[in-house]
């Protein structure tokens, strides 16, 4: 049986390709009513009036929640009405929610509220958040409810605060003989999923309540519930179906509240809420924005002493997400080097933005542009090569990350390995620019990543196994199906196990909290490890048994036996054998009598060894394992007008084993397209009132066919012991570098530092002729 | 229903072969009517507004963004969805070249790419660029629903010679 690292087509192929598959709005429920939502137009502003009158008087309108106090969410700290009370924090923000019997009805008379405000100062950047005598976006921090760690600072603009402190800052900065210090920025975009999010409540008579929704974190919504609304939590069932397409962004829980909040309004009928695209972009949450300040040393040798950083995230209106993501950014706050002497502040700021969302790589894509861009400026101060300046750095087995986690040769990849593969692929060797027409060069840049989880310590995930009476198998998890493949990637691990046919497993995709075991959240690409540990744990449960009961009908012991190929069979004789599908059930001897019974296989996993983070100097084991990767660009710089075509994207990342291959490039490809969207183009555009003047796909354009590069992708394999045959994460790891190498790329062809995104020519050509307006 | 001054009318539509009769506002679009009147969810809302692709049917052999298109349009033209479709070799090579993850923006795409099979039966690179540039993925980096299409083109070109 050799089935691991084989391209198996997923699953629910055939489904998707032919629009069976079903996501959460396809309940089109008759007997369901409507909701839609009334949202600010301003980005922070008090409501001085709400009036409803009008929208009162269309007929087929069943309830209007707007004006109320309803208790304050968010999952780190408790800052957040679910629906708007008194005042605005960011434009998009949900004001009111009308329920009616269509979305038409719902949407006309979301029209006809008319809601006054009255505008206050606007904080519009984290950095502006920063600033002494800022406007506070929150003016009682210490009032709200927070989790453990969380560290808010009275009468400032600060959510959290994380500190990184590694080392001698005097010590590093005395080794340094080149040092280089620089500034990054960039504003908060989105996930711009093609599902937008949808959630549908009902509440039974017993009040049971249901949730169906696209959402990345079932099993949350569950508990948050109960934490926010005090609801029993074995009343809170929620469902989710097939999700189409997430990105972190389905991690939040958002709409969920606000269904619940309607059906109550109506009895607990059955209500919709579905995001139309502009509500999906600026309403719900998006993804962080970013500035920075690096300070980096290093000998004339170009060995990494110190370094100094300053991470402001901007967490929005509401820190929800942002105080997690913005830690994992001083987590790894650096690129994957051995640095002795580091010290970082990551902070979440307010600010009066949509709040943020988890996004594909978990802060990890937007601290590295900024330390991987420094990096370079680095090497360009010592006319040291790029690559050569990184390689030399490579963290080892023996040094330390920023939490002072002690790496070995299971824990972190090879960045060495990857970093001689890139060279080769990338042809270092044949030189970094060349001119190739008059107006045009061809450029390449270069970047290393790493990234590691930081969800919560105790994270686990649960895994049922049921057979079928011609001995075929259930397989059940918690993990969401979000495109990623991993309940697909969890049958072929059975398949391994059982030594079976694939196609005789069969892969519950949808989740219902209340049948399906727990996976934590799916997310921070641990699907595959958590999920995959608890698939073999319950695959050797169900061996277990099998074995258990064949050796008391073959008259033998356990360990004289061997499952596989649809048996149990004598390991010295494979003749003696018994049938699984004769067991499974119970075994019926000749006479009637009976043995044994249904056979079910469970298995569990729960993060090991996993802590906290010391408040003062951030020490602490974040996760399992770092994944790492060495990643490329080729770009095509027009010089007379600052366009540009990326013409190649590169990525070796050390996966540890390849489990589906073409699914696994799927991953990385998917998420180095991504990266070069965000990298290139995508960008909320605020006024200077902080509105957001681009909510549409046609104004906030990801990249489109045609637009793409070729890409490039090639695996490393250096085992994480703990993994799933040695399985380290993928699904983000492919983001994490773009937008670094596409600077990189981009700022070696215009002959000038670039240290902002999204990289359009417009920001090339002001940064290139100092230009400081926006027109000629 | 809702509106007071637009009568809903009864409509046939003519869809994946069969004549459907539903009753529409006449200001529903195709999309709204194929998904609530008709119950055809393969067909997905992703903007409402034409930017995304992900609701694009088939109509008299054109890709139609159903979402730009009045339901009472439909009337007397030959719609397919991707229910209509079954089997097809734009299907097989989808599913084979991993060209979808989540799957969501799929019928669209397919749907775009059958109909671009038809009318260019051996389409080069500009042709299939202008087509598949008005439909989004935000899963794969498009790398794989190009040798999807591709690979069907190819396949049939084989077969004409």
């Amino acid at each position: 049986m050799d089935i691991l690292g084989k391209s198996i087509i997923r699953k629910e192929a055939l489904d998707k390709a032919t629009g069976k598959a079903k996501y959460t709005a396809d309940d089109l429920s008759v007997s369901m009513l409507h909701a839609k939502m009334n949202i600010s137009p301003y980005a922070h502003a008090r409501i001085t009036h709400i009036d409803t009158s009008e929208a009162w008087k269309l007929s087929g309108v069943r309830a209007i929640l707007a004006g109320e106090q309803f208790p304050l969410t968010g999952e780190e700290i408790r800052d957040r009405p679910p629906i708007a009370y008194d005042r605005v924090r960011y434009c998009g923000e949900v004001v009111a929610v009308i329920v009616a019997d269509s979305p038409a009805i719902a949407k006309s008379a979301s029209n006809l509220i008319k809601v006054t405000y009255e505008p206050l100062p606007v904080v519009n950047s984290p950095s502006e958040a920063y600033k002494i005598n800022a406007p506070l976006v929150h003016e009682n921090i210490n009032s709200y409810h927070r989790e453990k760690g969380v560290y808010p600072e009275a009468n400032t603009n600060i959510a959290n605060r994380t500190k990184i402190r590694k080392g001698n800052m005097e010590l590093g900065w005395r080794k340094s003989e080149i040092v280089v210090e620089a500034n990054f920025s960039f504003s908060p975009s989105d996930h711009a999923a093609m599902e937008t999010r949808c959630a549908i409540a009902e509440i039974r008579e017993d009040e049971t309540v249901i949730i169906t929704s696209s959402s990345q974190s079932p099993f949350m919504i569950k508990k948050l519930m109960h934490t926010y609304f005090d609801i029993d939590i074995g009343k809170v069932i929620v469902n989710t179906p097939l999700v189409g397409g997430a990105y972190g962004g389905k991690a939040s829980v958002q709409l969920e509240l606000i269904a619940y909040l309607a059906s109550k309004a109506v009895n607990g009928r059955k209500v919709k809420v579905l995001n139309s695209r502009e509500e999906d972009l600026i309403t719900s949450p998006v993804h962080i924005g970013l500035d920075a300040t690096i300070k980096l040393g290093c000998t004339k040798d170009g060995v990494l002493q110190a370094a100094e950083i300053l991470y402001l995230f901007d967490g929005g209106a509401y820190s929800d997400k942002a105080v997690d993501i913005s830690r994992a950014g001083a987590v790894d706050c650096t690129g994957p080097y051995r640095i002795n002497n580091i010290w970082c502040d990551a902070l979440c700021m307010y600010t009066n933005h949509p709040y943020a969302a988890p996004f594909r790589g978990f802060g990890h894509s937007e601290v590295t542009f900024a330390f991987e861009r420094t990096m370079d400026i680095l090497g360009n101060k010592m006319k040291m090569d790029p690559l050569l300046l990184r390689s030399t750095n490579a963290i080892l087995s023996g040094d330390t990350t920023p939490t002072q986690v002690l790496v070995n040769k299971s824990n972190v990849g090879n960045v060495s390995e990857c970093i001689s593969r890139l060279k080769k692929i990338i042809n270092w060797d044949e030189g970094k620019i060349e001119k190739v027409s008059d107006t045009k060069v061809r450029a390449k840049g270069i970047c290393c990543t790493w990234k590691n989880s930081t969800i919560d310590p105790h994270a686990g995930s649960g895994v049922t196994l049921t057979f079928n009476p011609d001995g075929s198998m259930n397989l059940i998890s918690g993990v969401v199906e979000i495109g990623t493949a991993t309940k697909s990637v969890l049958a072929q691990m059975l398949a391994d196990k059982m030594k079976m046919d694939i196609h005789k497993i069969y892969v519950q995709m949808e989740v219902n909290t209340l049948s399906t075991p727990e996976h934590w959240k799916t997310v921070s690409s641990r699907g595959t490890f958590m999920a995959g540990r608890a698939l073999l744990s319950a695959a050797d449960d169900v061996i277990y048994q099998l074995k258990k009961l064949a050796a008391c009908i073959l008259r033998c012991s356990n360990e004289d036996l061997e499952v596989g190929f649809g048996r149990v069979f004598l390991r010295d004789n494979p003749e003696l054998y018994l049938n699984i599908k004769d067991i499974c059930y119970g075994y019926k001897y000749p006479n009637g009598n009976a043995v044994g019974g249904q056979i079910i296989g469970k298995g569990h996993y729960i993060q090991r060894h996993i802590t906290y983070f010391d408040q003062d100097t951030g020490r602490g084991n974040p996760g399992p394992e770092w994944t790492v990767a060495a990643q490329g660009v080729v770009v095509e710089l027009d010089r007379s007008d600052y366009t540009y075509k990326i013409i190649r994207a590169i990525t070796v990342v050390d996966i540890g084993k390849i489990l589906n291959e073409k699914a696994a490039l799927g991953q990385v490809m998917g998420g180095m397209s991504m990266g070069l969207s965000f990298a290139g183009r995508e960008t909320f555009i605020f006024d200077q009132q902080g509105k957001i003047i681009n909510p549409q796909l046609r104004t906030y354009r990801p990249l489109r066919f045609g637009e793409h590069p070729q890409y490039d992708v090639e695996f490393v394999q250096t085992p994480v012991i703990d993994g799933p045959y040695g399985a380290r994460s993928v699904g983000e790891h492919g983001l994490i570098g773009m937008p670094a190498a596409l600077a990189n790329s981009l700022s070696l062809a215009a002959g000038v530092e670039l240290n902002q995104l999204p990289l359009i020519p417009e920001l090339i050509w002001k940064t290139k002729e100092g230009v400081t307006h926006d027109t000629i | 229903m809702y509106s007071s001054n637009s009568k809903n009318l009864n409509i046939s539509l003519s869809i994946n072969d069969e004549e459907r009769s539903v009753v529409v506002r006449p200001a529903n679009t195709l999309l709204s009517v194929i998904r609530e009147g008709l119950g055809l969810t393969g067909t997905k809302p992703g903007c409402y507004n034409g930017d995304c692709g992900a609701c694009t049917v088939d109509v008299d052999g054109v890709p139609i963004k159903s979402c730009l298109m009045l339901a009472v349009e439909g009337v007397g033209k030959k719609i397919t969805t991707i229910e209509g479709l079954r089997n097809t070799p734009v299907q097989k090579s989808f599913v084979e070249h991993f060209a979808f993850q989540c799957g969501y923006c799929t019928p669209g795409f397919i749907i775009n790419c059958n109909a671009l099979i038809q009318k260019h039966p051996n389409a080069k690179d500009e042709i299939i660029e202008e087509w598949l540039e008005s439909n989004i993925c935000r899963c794969t980096g498009y790398k794989e629903i190009e040798e999807a299409i591709k690979s069907v083109i190819t396949a049939k070109s084989e077969e004409q010679l």
